[in-house]
Order: C-alpha cells, then structure tokens, then sequence
C-alpha cells in the first residue's frame, strides 16, 4: 500500500540552528527517490523528518508540512509512534537488537502492534525475510543471535524487520555506507524488488548507486558552512546525471565539489 | 481503505491489531495536562480513603495516592486510546512515582538534619570540647571531635593518596602480566570491604602487637578504605591522558618516569584532586573503625599518636547513645556539620574536575 | 577512549641518545621500584586482612563450646563461652534482601527517570544530586533512622500486619517500636539507592543510539524502546549495580546499630523488633567484650568479610563480562 508523500515549506532544526530550509517535493508512490548531496547538507536530516525521527534528537523541531496520501504527520492529534509504524526506517549502520534471535527482531514490530498466533507469525517472518533476500542463509538458524550475522546480512535483517509491519513507505539512510561491495549489490538489487510494494527513499553519498537504483533524484546543497541545507532540484534521475537544470548539480555530479 | 490496492502478505495478515485502522495517523489522545488531572484526582482520592479509614502515617497517604495515581491514569488511557498507550502511560507514571518515593526520605533526611542541627550549631558549640559536661546538659560541643576527625583523616591521606597515586602509575604505566592483573582485581575487591572489617583487621594487629587504641590506628584503618577509592579514580584519570603526549615526550629522549612525572601526571592533576578528595569526603564520615580503634573521648587529646580521641561521626553515635533531648541537639548538630563539611568537599572536588575538564583532550 | 593502551608506548629510544643524560636509567628504575611496590603492598594489605582476621578467629573457635554457625546465642564471657552467627547470618541476609526488593526497582526507575524520562534541563542536576547523596554518611543514616523514619513507620507497619498479616511475614506479634529488621531493611534500601541508581544510569546512558533508534523506527512508543533496547542491554548492568548495593547492605554497621533494637532471635516476622546483624553486633557488643569476646567478634568479622567478597566478585565478574559482550558487538 505504498503512497505518496507531499512535502511543502519544511524546516528543521536542531536548537536554534535552522538544518534544512524551506523544502519542498514530491515522492511518487511506487518507486525509488534518492537524495544526494555533500555532507551536511542536510540530506539525512530531512529524511529523518519523513517519519518523525528527527525530533527524537534533543532539541530537533520541525516547522512545515508532510503529507501521507493527504493526512499531515504533523498534523495536531497525530501520534508520532504511528507515524514511525506507517514510515519504516533502516539506517546507516546495521542495528539489530543485539540480545535477540534472528526470528524475534523480525517479529519485533509485529509484537508491538498486536498478537499473533504462533503459525501466522512464523509466516510473516518467512515472508519478510524471503522479501529481504535472506530467508534461504538464515532459514536454519532463525533462532540464533542477529548479531552473529555478517555486515551485509544483519541490514537485510533489518530491511525485513522494517517490511514485516508492511508499512507504507521505507527510508532508507545510506543503508550501505558501511558494507561491502558485493553486500552492497545484494541489497541494491532488493531495493530494485522492494520499490514494487513500498515507497521508497534513499540517503546515498554513493552517486553511481543513486543512479542505479533511483527513479527520481533529489539534490541538496547548502550555500556555506553553517548555512542551512536546501533542495537545489529533483528530477527524474536519468535527467538529473546527463543534463541537470542547475549548475551546481552538475559541478557535484561531475565532481567538482563534495 | 481500498482493498483492491492491498498486496499480497497484506492479505495474510490478521486483523487483530488494536491499532487504528491505516490512514488514519491521528488518533484520540488525551491532553497533555492529564497526568496532572489524575494525580489531582488520586491525591483527593487517597486523603480521602485514609482519612475515612483513619489511618495516621502520611507514608500511608502518600503509597495509597501514588497507587490510585497509577490506576486511575491506567484505566482512562486505556478506555480513551489504547492499550499500548496505556502501558507507556504507566511504566511513565511508575518512573516518576520511584523518583518521587526516593526524593522524599532523601529531602526529608536533609531537611531534618539542617533544622534540628542549626538548633545548637553556633560558635560555641564549634570551639568547646565535652570535658565535664553531662548527658542532659544543654552546653558541650564538638572541638575535640573536630580534632580528631581532621587528623585522623589528614593521616590517612598522607598515607594513602601518594600510595594510591604511585599504584596507579603502576597499573596504567608499566603494569603488566599476572601482577598487575593481581592488584586490578584486589583493587576491586577491597572497594567492597565493610569499613568494620577494616577496623577489625587493624584491632587484631593491635591485639597482637599490644598496642593501645589511638587517633593512628584509626587512621590506618582509614587508609584501607580511601586506597582502593584513590586508586581507581587515579587510573581512570591516567587513562583519560591521550597516548600521543606520552610518545611526544618519550620521541625527545626524555626517560620515561620523567614523562610520567613532568607531563602525564600534571595533565591528570584536575582528575586526581578531585578523585582524593571525593576519597577524603568518604571517610571522614567513617564511624565504625573509630569506635573500635580510637574509643572516644569527651576530652581535648591533639596527639593523634597516643591516647583515645574522639572523631565527628563517632560523636554524633555517642551523643544519639545517650538517649537526652539535649544530647539528640549535640548530635544533629554534629550531623550538620560532618554533611556541610562532606558536601563542600565534594562540590568543591566536583568543581575542580569541571573546571580542569578540557585540558584532558574529551 | 583513546588511550586505554597504554602498554604499547614503543620502547625507550635507543641507549645512545639517551647517553648524556646518565639519571634516566637509574631513574627509571627507582620510579617503577617505588609504584610496583606500592601495588605489592595493596597486595600484602589484603593478605594480611585475610590471615589475621583468620587466626585471631580460630583463636576464638578453639575456646568456642558451642557450634559456630548453628548457636542462637552469642556468650564469649559465659562459662563454659558459647557463640555462633546463626542469628546475625540470618538478620544479615533477610534485612539486605529487604533492601534490595525495595530500592533495586525503585534504583532502576530513577535510573531511567534520569536517562529518558526527566526533561534534560532537569536531568544533569539530578544525576549530581544523586551523587553527593551517596556521600551522606551513614551515622547521619543511622540518626535519622532512628529518630524520624522509625516514629514514621509505626503507622505503615500497623497497617500492614492488619491487611498483610496473613502472609506470616508481616505478622507483628511483639508490640514494640518498629525497631525491626524491616525498618533495618527499609533503611538500607535509602542508603543503597544512590550507588544503585548511578551505576545503572551510567549503563542505560552508554546503549548505543541505533539500538534504541531501531526501536523507534518500527512505531515503538516510549517504554516499548525501553523494554526492546534499553533494558537487555542494561541488564547485567543492572545486576552488577544491585550487587554493589547488596556488598554496602551486608557490611552497613552504623544504620543498623542505631535503628535496630538486638536480640538474640530468628523470626520471619519481620516486623518484630529483634534480630541483628553482624555489623551490628560487632559495634554493639564490643565495647564490653573481654578478649575472647574480641575474638569471637573478630571471627564473626571474618564471615562479613568472606560473604562481601563473594557478592563484589560476583559483580565484578558480570561487569568485566559484560565488557567482552558488548565490546563484540560495538
């Protein structure tokens, strides 16, 4: 059920410094969207305003509107922890938790949001991690810790925990800044298969990567140090590498800054 | 809801949940001043039943409002949003109602001791000893307590700050192999020793060699228990000093207990003040040892070497003893004055750990 | 921290450039002489504690005509002399364990109240006041136990042998103050309740962000991050934390002395004034006790001694575990 996101005027900040100003996009249901940019641009801060995340942060505030299909998540009345169900979430290092089996941090956002009997549960888990790719490496061992996995398989873990609660869209930041080559590809090529169900938005300082996995991209930048990071432009990605509209996206991409 | 754009593990999925259906993100909530409506409601609920039910203890009041408190917020939470909701709602209320359970004896134990201590604390009783004064006398004072706390506990530093401050050298510097491993470990172990047993151990020494209680022997009974407190806090310090300034000294050619003493003991300097003296705060309040190795007297005796003494915690033990209402004053008096001096040793030792921060490198 | 390895500063230079300067090595060597030294002697110190207190304790068990741990009575000076630490093993563990079952919950909650829940402007000074709150020594406990918290809890232990008397424990069959092991035990839980709570906030605030961030990320509310990842992470923290308390609990002699009134008797009616502790008997029956009684003391020390030992080691062993754990998985 993946949807929409409508993003108008947004703002965040940490304390008194502004992060992000004045953003305002579309994310298209059904397909990827990559966020690009140099570090501190506020890239990952804006998509940590996608779900919520960003005012778990002490003194993170956001001003502006972000539309689910229509409804603001920012909305009076909204509860934030719904919000984080709706929106799943993988992040830049692999975190899963540490003291559990592989089966129980799948299971872990559906034990949260109500009960199961013990057959619809496994079935869900099977389904999730077959989602992730992972179910035919793990399948024997579902009761052994998650940690013991390696780099490149505890992400895939965590992608089918953040997909097991079927939420509406996944954030996904820089999901494999810290693997490895070949982990990288496995869950590329997930991504690829996972864009057919979800919405989903990406976080990559890794261009090539943007390029090979995003529908649509989205740019930031920041004018100096210190400034606040702004969306320069978004487009359809193949437009954005062979003939951005901007000057400065094209000098990022084509390495001249960042 | 559309059905028809539902995937296919969605249709799997069993409708249980209590959650509110997708697409809707906000739910009923309650307004952000209700856990103060339900603590309002349980306290006026709480008096109530106690009063009705005649009951006296305030600490009966108090557990029977903090637990209609939690009931109440429980219930409504559940009835109003859900479940989940609830549960959060309580485990919030539990955490705020442990911190308020603990607050009360802790404020109450301060408050106490600075009421009834500032009833007799005056010049007076800081500058008279106990020489020829009577249980229910309303004079005496605490000098020659004083006395002998401040010597008793300068003796113990004196031996134990630069043993404790070389061990540590020992155990971050040069330490180790099975040594080193030995003193990490009996470290730990005699952080834990009762300061009874400490006094015990130095009693069978005494009872051994015949020696007569002194204001030394307590003193010594002191250093085992501010060593191991030095040492740790000593070593953390130590280990706090980043590795490139020792290098940059050990690359000039300068020896090493150089370095140690001219560059990595001055960087730690702050830290390990502050660890002593924070030692110091301790075992100044110290009553068992000094009951068993220095006996107590009422009298003056400034010879820390010879002769019974008496010692500021050991003191208020033996004027609660004597079981008077001017002796309880002397007592809470005495009380007052060991926690401002254990508290201004420890802000002041706290304040020099944040004044020297920085210069640590973190 | 950058520099927990020490060990691998590289070898002095070589002898030559350190030619002119003839005081280094002698230096050296006096320096490392003088600080091992001073770790040997923590080392003597500790092994002269073990076997002094042991022979002036088998000095007072050969005279001893009663069994040292099965007697319910303690008379060094009697003829013929009879002690044993059966009531004082007794009132020691249950007053400990009555501490722990009050202040470890009530310790985790401040912890987490102070961690995650307290508004952060609030958080750092209550941390601090926790702290100096430790340093409050224990006569001035002791004090307050007995002249304030002891009248206060007249009325709570009424109550309680009213409703609860049912459960044998709270059954009060002796009227009397409520100098008991309860009060004893309730007191102890206060004393312990700052070392427990800053050892466990110290645990709660080092789990790592992204595990509570995953949590959160899945629509965990507030205690549900808590149950999911604060918690399994913390808890060998915790347990360590609640063994250190339980080491002061055991080996606390002031607070005890003052608030309980001693008797030589077993009951688990602990709301009855009587019972004792070994802390409490040595402070209480030494100033009249001839040199037997001394050394009768001196041996019951000795299993105040052994018993704290194996509670620290205990927590010592997890904290040094839980190192390697999360060390493995940082």
């Amino acid at each position: 059920m993946a949807k929409r996101i409508d993003i108008g005027g947004l703002n965040a900040y940490y304390g008194s410094h502004k992060a992000i100003e004045d953003i305002s996009m579309t994310v298209e249901p059904r397909s990827v969207t990559a966020f690009i940019g140099p570090s501190g641009c506020g890239k990952s801060t804006f998509l940590r305003t996608l779900n919520r995340m960003h005012e778990v942060t002490p003194g993170g505030r956001v001003e502006g509107k972000v539309l689910l299909d229509d409804e603001d998540l920012y909305g009076p009345g909204v509860d934030p922890v719904t919000v984080r169900r709706t929106v799943g979430m993988v992040f830049q290092r692999p975190n899963p938790f540490p003291t559990m089996s592989i089966f129980d941090n799948v299971a872990a956002g559906l034990r949260l949001n109500g009960s199961y009997r013990k057959n619809e549960l496994s079935d869900i888990v099977e389904k999730s991690l077959k989602g992730a790719n992972l179910w035919n490496e793990v399948k024997d061992r579902l009761n052994k810790p998650g940690s013991g996995l390696s780099g490149g398989q505890q992400q895939r873990l965590c992608i089918a925990r953040a997909i097991a609660v079927e939420p509406d869209v996944l954030l996904m930041d820089e999901p494999c800044s810290a693997l490895d080559p070949i982990s990288t590809l496995a869950i590329e090529d997930l991504i690829g298969e996972l864009k057919e169900r979800f919405t989903i938005v990406i976080v990559t300082h890794n261009m090539q990567q943007a390029a090979r996995v995003s529908d649509r991209t989205a740019f930031f930048n920041l004018s100096a140090v210190g400034k606040p990071g702004r969306l320069i432009e978004i487009d359809d990605t193949e437009r954005i590498f062979s003939n951005p509209s901007v000057q400065a996206t094209e000098d990022y991409i084509s390495g001249r800054f960042g | 809801m559309t059905h028809a754009t539902t995937t296919d593990i969605q249709d799997d999925r069993p409708r249980i949940a209590p959650e509110p259906a997708k697409g809707g993100l906000s739910s009923r909530t309650l307004p952000r001043w209700s856990p103060i409506g339900f603590a309002v409601v349980a306290i006026a609920l709480g008096v109530g039943i106690s009063l009705a039910a005649g009951w006296h203890s305030r600490i009966q009041w108090g557990l029977i409002s903090a637990l209609l408190f939690l009931a109440v917020s429980y219930v409504v939470t559940t009835v109003v949003e859900n479940q989940r909701q609830a549960k959060d709602r309580l485990a919030t209320s539990i955490v705020w109602v442990c911190f308020l359970i603990a607050v009360v004896p802790l404020a109450s134990l301060l408050w106490t001791t600075i009421v009834r201590g500032s009833e007799r604390l005056d010049g007076y009783f800081l500058t008279h000893s106990m020489a020829g004064v009577l249980g229910p006398e309303h004079s005496g004072g605490v000098y020659h307590a004083l006395i002998g706390t401040l010597e008793q506990v300068g003796i113990a530093t004196v031996i134990a700050a630069p043993l404790g401050l070389l061990t540590a050298v020992y155990l971050v510097e040069y330490g180790k192999g099975s040594l080193a491993k030995a003193v990490t470990f009996f470290v730990d172990v005699m952080t834990g020793i009762p300061s009874i047993v400490a006094g015990l151990f130095i009693l069978s020494i005494m009872l051994m060699a015949g020696i007569e209680p002194s204001g030394l022997m307590g003193a010594l009974a002191l250093t085992i228990l501010m060593l191991p407190v030095v040492v740790r806090s000593t070593e953390e310090m130590l280990k706090l000093v980043p590795n490139e300034l020792r290098e940059a000294s050990l690359a000039l050619g300068i020896p090493k207990w150089r370095t140690i003493l001219k560059v990595v003991l001055p960087t730690a300097i702050g830290g390990i003040t502050t660890g002593v003296m924070l030692a110091i705060a301790r075992i100044a309040g110290e009553t068992a040892p000094i009951m068993l190795l220095v006996f107590g007297s009422q009298l003056i005796n400034s010879n820390p070497f010879e002769g019974a003494q008496s010692s500021l915690p050991f003191y208020i033990y033996e004027q609660y003893k004597v079981g008077e209402v001017a002796s309880y004053d002397r007592a809470w008096a005495a009380a007052l004055v060991l926690i401002a001096f254990v508290m201004i040793l420890n802000l002041v030792a706290r304040g020099i750990a944040r004044w020297k921060a920085p210069k640590t490198g973190r | 921290m950058a520099s927990t390895t020490p060990l691998d500063i590289p070898p002095a230079p070589p002898e030559t450039r350190s030619r002119p300067r003839s005081t280094g090595r002698a230096g050296d060597k006096v320096f490392l002489g003088l600080s091992r030294g001073s770790g040997i002697l923590l080392l003597v110190i500790m092994a002269s504690i073990a076997v002094f207190l042991s022979y002036r304790a088998y000095l007072a068990l050969s005279e001893n005509e009663g069994n040292f741990l099965t007697t319910f009575d303690w008379n060094p000076a009697g003829d013929p002399p009879v002690f044993g630490i059966a009531v004082l093993l007794f009132g020691t563990v249950i007053s400990s364990i009555i501490a722990m079952v009050i202040a470890v919950p009530i310790a985790v909650g401040i912890a987490l109240f102070i961690s995650h829940y307290a508004p952060r402007k609030l958080a750092a000074p209550l941390a601090y006041v926790i702290d100096l709150l430790a340093a409050v020594p224990s006569i001035v406990y002791g004090i307050w136990g007995a002249l304030v918290l002891v009248p206060y809890l007249e009325g709570l232990n009424l109550w309680l042998d009213q409703f609860f008397g049912w459960t044998y424990f709270f059954e009060k069959t002796e009227i009397g103050a409520a100098r008991s092991l309860f009060t004893v035990g309730i007191l102890l839980a206060i004393m312990i309740l700052p070392i427990v709570t800053s050892v466990s906030r110290e645990v709660f605030l080092q789990v790592p962000k992204m595990n509570e961030e995953a949590a959160l990320a899945l629509g965990a509310t507030r205690w549900e991050v808590i149950r999911l990842s604060v918690l399994p992470f913390g808890r060998s923290g915790i347990i360590s934390a609640s063994m250190l308390g339980l080491g002061r609990a055991l080996g606390e002699t002031m607070a005890v002395a003052t608030v309980l009134s001693p008797s030589f008797l077993v009951s688990l009616h602990v709301l009855n004034p009587g019972g004792g502790t070994f802390a409490q008997n040595i402070a209480a029956k030494f100033g009249e006790a001839n040199p037997l009684g001394r050394d009768a003391l001196i041996a019951s020390g000795l299993v105040l001694f052994i018993l704290t030992l194996l509670v620290n080691g205990a927590a010592r062993l997890i904290i040094a575990r839980r190192k390697e754990y999360s060390g493995a998985n940082a």
